[in-house]
């Protein structure tokens, strides 16, 4: 009996483990897992009109994807970006050594605050670019569109840093909008108007904590959420009920990818072919051939990717340039080729929209120097428009205009307005 | 007496690509094989009633697209059904599964190592250049660099241009990736041994040589260039078992007017003048053709059928020097039922796909040392599967056929030949294996055909049972495969040609070598090719 009693806890043990390789196994009768939010998003996605992020089960759009994109721009929009790879880089070095991952000055980085940045293997490709949240001075949190966890370790080589990826564990809600401020505030969040652009603190939510920055993909005024897996609805609700008056809105990624582009922002693997998807080699891109040149920083030391990053700038060996294009019409010019005087073919349009907030046809483009940066005159799109089944082809003229194709004065005031 | 245009010895793969593509140029082409049936290493036999094995060759997934359809081989019955990758079993009682969708593929390598998780896009992109880099080749006839003729010029230019095409990084990861270790290759991307394990065995498929050995990771590319019908990478099951591949040959074959013997051994090639003047068959019948070509392996080609006197001395050192070590044996099952795997969700797709029990290189490379040894791996390597999971054509309802693929197999036992007694020991290690991983297993047995490289050598007639009619390392490929100054299908005798995988590009269930040697015997018949759909775009 006695012998039976001891035996039973090893039992258990074995059982409890095969029951975690099991349910661990599993994961093959889900190919496309959900997010922490997904009972919230299925009760919402009358459209049924999903796809793959990363893996997980996300919607292009919800129930309209043209309100869904109003509702960033007059309202709030609620968008699930827990399916973006995130890593938690904590330790003594953690600041050099992403100093030395990555290409921008992390040393002014300080505790609460978050940066765009991007990061280069050796040949000084870009590897992907991402946003690094300092939650304190030994704590980091990396965000990317692709995974880069061997990279990362490689990285830390000699370095006293720990480097997990934690993508599953923590769930994150992009809230953009004129009112997103109001609905943070009054979901009682309080303190969230101290927060400047590019600001993070930390908020109490159901027991845990939650991570407040006033950061987004929108180019609007607009916040990004990140709590435990397990607190992701009680967060869901929280927001939803406070936003009720201000409208709210739960939008798909189409609507966020068109506030994307009206501000200008690039996406890793549409606007350009990250270093580690890159099957063919001339489709590799330096920081400085995709408008990320002003992230280098050559005074801060040593970076991955920086002799061959200002070996390219000195030889001149660059050899495509990322634009913003205003295109004559209204006509989106989507994948559309670029043409130096109609007929010399200089580059490709990556993405491009009729703009509502700008009024203007706009495109991103990378093209072939030195159009696009020495000679910008004279260049053209030729648009393949399909409709009814035919091509309507028009050769529009081409501006380079600086990007972002729109500036919202709300995005970066302070204190936030009270929409 | 008749002589025929061309005469193919042997009606494998190969022998039928070369044979369809000469028949439908307008020649008049007859195939002789010995055995009482078509297909080579690419055959289905009903040994055991209502049971159709695989009995040598067993996915498809190289044979290339074009050849199928120039000579309508979907029309003549081959369909290739995809199946949903593979697993290795660990020793603990869990398996690495490898599924299609890439994040279930990302989540399962998750399970065992994130970093080696998140390693695999890097493996895969590098993988896929070399692909893309060596694939344009499989169709072309390798140039011969000490030749001055403007075509050998092109082609050597052709491969240069490819080669200078790519950045340092790639020149240096294409130098690697052919002289490396599979082992040692995949030490670069990841660091968990099952997962090495499960990538290593491409590498050492059908190889002489261990997981350690320099030179597999080219071996593992080979494996990696296939496609199913526009699907890359993928493997498949034809439907009705291997020699659907082989039985869609014939019948084009003969539906373009192609005449195929059976029962025909060839004695010997008969030479005249140093030229081929046809074949004399093992019964003394002498059978008259332009040209002969032949599908056997360049050793057996001649070293058997050609006298050593119509040969130059330098072409048949190197022709004995020829690498084509038996490394593999076959054991094919007939089950009463479908086996069950403990380790393995009831309703997993891995038992529709490969399956393997070798989880560590260490144990690869310890099975290698056996068969230095002059012994078959006490602890074997298989490479398994049950394709009647997905082909209900194969056995009676309820039964399955399940085919073994077993490394390593030494040509000869400590020197000697095998006997009965040894194939009988190999049979036992390979079902002692899967009895490990899966209880009852040996009851429901109903029949089993065991090929050790004796088997496969008597039956198939491929030498030492060399399953790619010799070893695909760097130094018996493109202009050195078979020998040197001899890559371009044609050989010291006048008027005989080769067609078999001991030619460029090499092994597996291609159809590129009989397809190529078609080409070349075209060119110097001076035919048109329009009949032959030029490679593939890889762009």
């Amino acid at each position: 009996m006695a012998q039976a009693t001891r035996k039973k806890p090893v039992d258990t043990e074995i059982d409890t483990a095969l029951e975690a390789r099991s349910a661990a196994q599993s994961h093959f009768r889900t190919l496309r897992l959900g997010t922490p939010f997904q009972p919230r998003i299925d009760a919402l996605g009358l459209k049924q009109d999903w796809y793959s992020w990363a893996g997980y089960r996300a919607p292009h759009s919800l129930w309209d994807e043209e309100l869904e994109y109003f509702a960033i721009r007059s309202q709030a929009a609620l968008f699930d970006i827990s399916p973006m790879t995130k890593y938690r880089i904590e330790g003594p070095d953690a600041e050099a050594y992403l100093d030395r991952v990555t290409l921008r000055d992390v040393t002014r980085l300080k505790p609460g605050r978050v940066h765009y940045t991007a990061w280069c293997d050796d040949e000084g490709f870009v590897l992907d670019d991402g946003t690094l949240f300092r939650l304190s001075p030994t704590r980091f949190r990396l965000c990317s569109q692709e995974r880069h966890l061997p990279w990362l370790l490689d990285s830390a080589f000699r370095y006293d840093v720990r480097v997990e990826e934690e993508t599953e564990a923590v769930a994150g809600l992009a809230l953009q909008g004129p009112t997103s401020f109001a609905i943070l505030r009054d979901a009682g969040f309080a303190g969230v108007e101290r927060l400047k652009v590019f600001d993070l603190a930390e908020f109490a939510h159901d027991g845990a904590t939650v991570t407040i920055s006033r950061t987004g993909f929108t180019g609007d005024l607009g916040y990004e959420l990140f709590v435990p897996a397990d607190k992701a609805l009680s967060l869901w609700d929280r927001l939803m009920a406070a936003g009720e008056l201000r409208g709210i809105r739960a939008i798909g990624y189409t609507a966020l990818n068109r506030a994307r582009l009206e501000a200008g922002l690039i996406v890793a693997n549409a606007d350009f072919t990250t270093s580690e998807h890159a099957i063919r080699t001339d489709r590799l891109r330096m920081p400085d051939e995709i408008g990320l040149g002003f992230m280098i920083d050559p005074d801060k030391g040593h970076f991955n990717g920086r002799r061959a990053i200002l070996e390219a700038r000195a030889k001149k060996k660059l050899r495509h340039v990322l634009v913003g294009l205003e295109i004559e019409g209204n006509i989106p010019a989507e994948h559309a080729i670029v043409y130096y005087k109609k007929g010399q073919e200089v580059g490709l349009v990556s993405a491009a929209m009729w703009s509502p907030m700008a009024k203007r046809n706009i495109a991103l483009a990378s093209l072939q120097r030195p159009y696009g940066d020495t000679i910008v005159d004279d260049l053209w799109v030729e648009i393949y428009a399909m409709r009814e089944l035919q091509y309507q082809k028009l050769m529009k003229k081409a501006k380079v205009v600086p990007r972002p194709f729109i500036k919202l004065d709300r995005r970066t005031a302070n204190p936030p307005a009270d929409f | 007496m008749k002589a025929w245009d061309a005469i193919v010895i042997g009606g494998g793969h190969n022998g039928l690509v070369n044979a369809c593509y000469l028949q439908r140029a307008g020649l008049d082409v007859l195939v002789v094989e010995k055995n009482d049936w078509v297909g080579g290493a690419a055959t289905s036999r009903e040994l055991t009633p209502g049971f159709l094995y695989s009995n040598c060759s067993y996915v498809c997934s190289l044979f290339r697209p074009e050849i199928m359809r120039d000579l309508e081989l979907p029309r003549f019955g081959l369909q290739v059904i995809s199946y949903e990758g593979g697993a290795v079993f660990t020793r603990d009682g869990d398996y690495l599964a490898n599924y299609r969708d890439h994040d279930a593929h990302r989540r399962e390598f998750a399970r065992f190592s994130k970093r080696d998780a998140e390693a695999y896009d890097r493996y895969s992109r590098d993988v896929t250049r070399q692909c893309r880099f060596i694939q344009p080749l499989l169709m072309r006839t390798a140039p011969d660099p000490t030749s001055f003729k403007p075509r050998d010029l092109g082609e050597l230019l052709y491969l240069g241009k490819k080669f200078a095409g790519l950045s340092a990084e790639e020149m240096a990861l294409t130098l690697r990736f052919w002289t490396m270790s599979i082992s040692d290759f995949l030490d670069e991307y990841f660091e968990t041994d099952v997962i090495k394990a499960n990538f290593a065995l491409s590498g050492i498929i059908g190889t002489a040589l261990g997981p350690m050995s320099p030179g597999t990771a080219y071996v593992l590319l080979h494996h990696y260039m296939g496609e199913v019908d526009g699907s890359v990478g993928a493997w498949g099951y034809a439907r009705g078992g291997m020699g659907a591949v082989t039985r869609a040959l014939a019948a084009s074959f003969k539906a373009s007017g192609g005449t195929i013997r059976t029962g025909a051994e060839v004695d010997h090639v008969l030479i005249k003048n140093g030229n081929a003047k046809g074949v004399v068959l093992a019964g003394g019948e002498e059978i008259y053709g332009k040209l002969v070509i032949s599908n056997a392996d360049v050793k057996r080609t001649f070293l058997k059928l050609v006298e050593e006197k119509e040969l130059p001395d330098i072409f048949l050192r190197r022709v004995r020097n020829f690498k084509i070590r038996g490394s593999s044996g076959k054991v094919n099952i007939a089950l009463d039922s479908l086996p069950e795997f403990p380790a393995l969700p009831k309703d997993s797709p891995v038992y529709r796909a490969d399956m393997h029990f070798t989880d560590s290189i260490g144990r690869m490379e310890r099975g290698y040392d056996d068969w230095k040894a002059g012994r078959w791996s006490a602890d074997p390597f298989l490479d398994m599967m049950i394709p009647t999971t997905l082909d209900p054509t194969m056995a009676p309802p309820g039964k399955h056929f399940m085919s073994c693929f077993v490394q390593y197999a030494p040509p000869k036992i400590n020197g000697r030949d095998w006997t009965d007694a040894d194939r009988d020991g190999f049979a036992e290690s390979v079902i002692a294996q899967i009895a490990e991983y899966s209880p009852g297993f040996r009851d429901r047995i109903v029949h089993m055909e065991v090929r050790t490289p004796r088997e496969i050598e008597a039956e198939v007639g491929l030498t030492e049972g060399n399953i790619f009619q010799g070893e695909l390392t760097f130094d018996q490929l493109l202009f050195n495969r078979p020998v040197p100054g001899y890559a371009q299908y044609r050989s010291p005798v006048g008027g005989l040609y080769m067609c078999g995988s001991s030619t460029h590009p090499g092994g597996g269930v291609m159809g590129a070598p009989g397809r190529n040697a078609a080409a070349e015997i075209l060119r110097d018949l001076a035919k048109p090719t329009l009949h032959m759909s030029p490679a593939h775009d890889v762009i």
